[in-house]
């Protein structure tokens, strides 16, 4: 009797596992769709000729592979150029922001100062502002500062805009890694410095280079500020959406895809990572 | 040489004292185990000494010099953390070398002394080895080994033996104490542990609420505890206290009466008595089994005296059933008095 009751309960347990099992699955499945089938028929468009794109229906495979619109893409005139000015601003972005989170996020894991709370919820709430409501008034300022339309104006935004999740990621990089070992470094004859650079900083490079290609994601895909902020000196998003409503609908597809491959490198290089960040991965 | 000194040491967190001024020496060469529950402030003082902390007042110092104001890597110490603090990015060997190339040594020497600190820990097989490829004792003699070459005259213990299961600790005990012995260190070894202490210290600093109770040698702390509470810390079980009043210079509890300490007439008393100087028998204590456990080596019993429940170390050969009726004698010689009202030991025993 009761044996039964038991086989007949792990039976409908196991249902129900089974259950959760498709529905998670499913889920995912239409999340991963939702995400890969626009990019897939992106690259699709930007590898095959340039008729190709006006054909209706689609071809799902790339029947008609050619790098020529590609090749035309990069052959616009400013493309190179806007390319050149991206990878500066979001290198530039890299070393600003890397070079003012990073004490920021040491010392909030580190010390406990008077203001610590107000100082972390202070580096939250730079993200409440729109950048949209922030464009105008920089874009003055910035003509005031003779900021305007250079590179460096459009690194100190985008800056700005990666900080906060820099310093709070370096904070949770640095709190990962043991107080006590800086310690053991000072008792071995470093400085509190010595002990920085030799110990903490190593054992922390994996989190703050997933920070740096966050940084350089977020400025190579920013858009609104480097169009407002920029005229002559575009990057390269900025680049194509100024030039999108004369531009070919070929070149749109070739620029979309040229934008997105930074934002693959990083989520295929960066997943270890994420998951730690985001809970027990499997 | 290299001695230590506290002199009226304080620290405070906030409002909270963690040291209410500690005098402390430790002898050159001296194993000295600071000892206390959590929270007493053991580990405080010993962070004091090694400069991780900043003292609030008072003095520190190595040998003649004065140490208060100096960061740790210009006290010239060395010391083993609780949880080792082992640097995972670098291999054994580097791990081990750290110090010495912190002091500037030359490649040789670092290379000699080494493979010097890993001949006297067996370590040799493991240097060219993560420390995530150790298990957790080998991990404990890194970190020992790392901080043995550096030749620092004074060594710091932190609960090194804590995070190592109950078979490994045992070896490992056995093993720093050898390793004392070998090296001659001025060591200041922090534990909560009684067992730990009583083996391995020459003597043995009981802390409590950030200040020391009681420093001597093990054998009188576990004796001759100055408290209550030293008696009630030390010793597994620990020392059995029967209440007890003075009158005419004896002691009368409930239900007994033995001859007590002098001079305390009509104040409450404590009757301090180890387990192991219980005799059973003839004795002035009635009482009956509440449990008997069984423990190989001898048997624990639990017995009810009036009010007072005592633990009684008896031979394993003898058979006690529950309720059983038993006389005790406490042994005369090592009852140790207490004044109940301060918790502290009536001076003079014996």
């Amino acid at each position: 009797m009761s044996a039964a009751t038991a086989s007949s309960q792990r039976k409908s347990l196991r249902r129900r596992v089974l259950v959760d099992r498709i529905v998670l699955y499913t889920v995912a499945i239409v999340l991963a769709l939702w995400t890969l089938v626009p990019i897939y028929l992106i690259a699709v468009a930007a590898f095959s000729e340039r008729v190709a794109v006006f054909e209706y229906p689609k071809a799902l495979l790339p029947t008609r592979f050619s790098t020529e619109t590609m090749a035309f893409f990069v052959g616009s005139s400013g493309v190179l150029n806007s390319v050149k000015n991206s990878v500066i601003v979001a290198l530039g972005t890299i070393v600003v922001a890397l070079a003012l989170g990073t004490p920021a996020g040491y010392a909030l894991s580190r010390f406990r100062f008077p203001g610590r709370d107000a100082f972390q919820l202070a580096v939250l709430s730079s993200k409440m502002f729109p950048m949209a409501i922030l464009a105008i008034p920089l874009a003055v300022t910035f003509i005031d500062l003779n900021l305007y339309d250079k590179l460096i104006g459009v690194i100190i935004v985008h800056s700005a805009m990666v900080l906060p999740f820099v310093v709070i990621v370096t904070a949770g990089v640095f709190a990962s890694v043991s107080h006590e070992l800086e310690e053991a470094a000072q008792t071995l004859g470093t400085s509190r410095l010595g002990a920085f650079l030799r110990v903490a900083l190593p054992l922390s490079l994996p989190g703050l280079a997933a920070a740096a290609i966050f940084a350089f994601v977020t400025s190579w895909n920013e858009v609104f500020a480097a169009t407002i902020l920029t005229l002559r000196e575009r990057t390269l998003p900025a680049l194509v959406v100024a030039s999108l409503n004369q531009s070919p609908l070929y070149f749109k597809f070739a620029g979309g895809f040229f934008l997105i491959i930074p934002s693959l490198f990083f989520i295929w290089f960066m997943r270890k990572y994420l998951f730690n960040l985001w809970g027990p991965g499997r | 040489m290299s001695s230590v000194s506290f002199e009226a040491v304080r620290k405070v967190y906030g409002k909270t004292v963690a040291l209410t001024g500690v005098d402390l020496l430790v002898r050159d060469g001296e194993f000295m185990v600071l000892l206390g529950p959590s929270g007493c402030g053991k580990t405080t003082l010993l962070r004091c000494l090694a400069g991780l902390e900043r003292i609030d007042g008072g003095v520190v110092r190595i040998g003649d010099r004065d140490v208060s104001d100096l960061a740790p890597r210009d006290r010239n110490i060395a010391m083993v953390f609780q949880s080792y603090a082992v640097f995972p990015h670098m291999k054994v060997y580097d791990n081990i070398a750290f110090g010495l190339r912190m002091r500037k040594k030359t490649k040789p020497e670092i290379e000699k002394r080494v493979k010097e600190g890993a001949a006297l820990l067996q370590l040799e097989p493991y240097l060219d080895r993560y420390p995530a490829q150790l298990s957790g004792g080998q991990r404990q003699r890194v970190a020992v080994a790392r901080a043995i070459v550096t030749d620092s005259p004074v060594l710091l213990m932190d609960e090194p033996l804590s995070n190592l299961d109950a078979l490994l600790r045992l070896h490992a005990r056995a093993e720093l104490k050898r390793l004392h012995t070998d090296v001659k260190r001025t060591t200041v070894y922090v534990t909560h542990d009684q067992i730990e202490a009583l083996s391995m210290g020459d003597r043995i600093a009981v802390m409590k609420d950030g200040e020391i109770v009681q420093i001597d040698t093990p054998s009188i702390i576990y004796d001759r505890p100055a408290s209550v509470f030293v008696g009630s810390f030390i010793g597994s079980p620990p020392m059995n206290f029967l209440k007890s009043t003075a009158r005419n210079g004896d002691a009368v509890g409930d239900g007994w009466q033995v001859p007590g300490p002098p001079g305390m007439d009509g104040k409450p008393l404590l009757l301090g008595i180890r387990p192991e100087n219980i005799r059973i028998g003839q004795g002035p204590l009635r009482g009956r089994v509440v449990v008997a456990e069984p423990l190989g080596s001898h048997t624990l019993l639990t017995v009810q005296v009036g009010k007072d429940v005592l633990k009684v170390v008896a031979p394993a050969d003898d058979v006690f059933r529950p309720d059983q009726a038993l006389q005790l004698a406490p042994e005369p010689h090592k009852i140790r008095w207490m004044d109940e009202a301060s918790g502290k030991a009536i001076a003079a025993p014996n």
